[in-house]
């Protein structure tokens, strides 16, 4: 965190995209009640984005990737943790700062509990996605841009079911359907990719 | 015996650079590795190291006695001198770092962030590392750049301790480290042979 630009960058972004969302649709707050869920849920997409590239990058150009291969913690081990903190610093920021922002959005009431819910299920999921996508293309030359093409599609199911339920608790429906799916492509990403980035990173150190 | 090398093969970026190589290193023993800059030094450190899958060949060593320092120091720029040390003892399992700090004189600095060091005492702080890792086996590629003659005769040193406590290394370097009871091992013979293109088509490809 003492790095810099990993802990407000996400924060700030999610809230810049959120107040410039009424320049662009127009003030009516019906409008904004509608789109609210569904504009915050691609906030923290695009916001968990900003911040993957830097999970291991910067442990790539120190060397202390190779070093910490070389160590006896187990690669899967390093991955899940980078996860972790990846989440700590931009995930559950915006899980917090979620409901200020649905204040901004002029969310409707009953939909605050459900999106914060949504967002609390959902974002692992993205930390865990994105440390895969970050595997991928660590040492590639901006490899950035890349990264969020690679990453994007892989994010379209936490996306749908996430604002699935969020739109739903703005409604006032039972969100049991998508939470129960949500939960299930966290735990799945949690439980399997781990492997696959590094497996994927000990190739890319080669 | 620590580490046995039989018969390796390694290649970089798919073009065999080494092969046949073969060496076995005592607990207690030091050897040298010397040869031109691109014969494939890094690369089979690398791979004794276990970061590369070898060609043909086996590497026998205990995974666990290895510790491999390469050109980047991994250090953190915004962590102090102690706090880089410290991460890297707890990644080993490990404690005390005042032996590595007193080692390589860096008493003066230990609360200084990493990234105000000089190029020289960085790669002092990154060979400290070894230090705390209570590994035997040492692998380093390059451990002098951007050291001064002292800075040398403290690698020395440090290195000479290691041995006399049963410890080993491999070093891949270009000076004299004043060490003389180390083994020298000249990687050129051990150059692959161009691959022999059977394919007529092949050698457009």
């Amino acid at each position: 965190m003492r790095a810099g630009g990993g802990f407000g960058l996400g924060l700030a972004f999610f809230l810049i995209v959120v107040t410039l969302v009424p320049f662009g649709v127009g003030p009516q707050s019906e409008l904004l009640a509608r789109i609210a869920s569904g504009i915050l849920w691609l906030g923290a997409l695009l916001a968990c984005l900003l911040s993957l590239d830097r999970i291991l990058a910067l442990d790539w150009e120190d060397g202390s990737l190779d070093l910490l291969a070389t160590a006896p913690l187990p690669m899967e081990a390093i991955v899940s943790i980078k996860a972790l903190a990846h989440w700590l610093t931009t995930g559950l920021p915006l899980v917090l700062f979620a409901p200020v922002f649905g204040l901004l959005l002029s969310l409707p009431e009953p939909g605050y509990m459900p999106l914060v819910l949504s967002l609390l299920l959902g974002t692992p999921a993205l930390s865990v996605i994105g440390t895969f996508g970050a595997a991928l293309t660590v040492g590639l030359k901006r490899g950035g841009l890349l990264l969020s093409l690679l990453v994007l599609p892989l994010y379209v199911p936490t996306l749908i079911f996430g604002a699935e339920m969020a739109r739903r608790g703005v409604e006032g429906l039972d969100i049991t359907t998508p939470l129960l799916m949500l939960a299930g492509i966290t735990c799945g990403t949690i439980a399997l990719l781990p492997f696959a980035s590094a497996a994927v990173l000990k190739v890319n150190l080669r | 015996m620590v580490l046995k090398v039989s018969d390796l093969t390694i290649a970089r970026g798919g073009i065999k650079v080494l092969e046949g190589v073969s060496f076995e290193l005592e607990s207690g023993g030091a050897i040298v590795l010397r040869g031109p800059n691109g014969i494939g030094k890094t690369t089979l450190l690398r791979t004794i190291a276990g970061l590369q899958p070898p060609l043909a060949g086996r590497v026998d060593a205990d995974p666990d006695s290895l510790v491999y320092a390469g050109h980047s120091d991994g250090l953190k720029a915004t962590l102090t001198v102690e706090e880089n040390l410290m991460f890297w003892a707890q990644v080993f399992g490990k404690k005390e770092i005042s032996q590595a700090i007193d080692s390589f004189e860096l008493g003066r600095l230990v609360n200084r962030p990493a990234g105000l060091l000089s190029a020289g005492q960085k790669r002092r702080l990154g060979l400290a590392r070894l230090l705390v890792t209570g590994r035997p086996v040492w692998i380093l590629d390059e451990p002098t750049v951007s050291l001064d003659t002292d800075a040398v005769a403290m690698f020395a040193s440090a290195v000479r301790a290691h041995l006399a406590r049963g410890g080993s290394a491999l070093i891949a370097t270009h000076i004299d480290l004043g060490l003389p009871e180390a083994k020298v091992l000249e990687v050129g013979p051990f150059r692959a042979r161009a691959a022999e293109i059977d394919d007529f088509d092949e050698a457009f490809l």
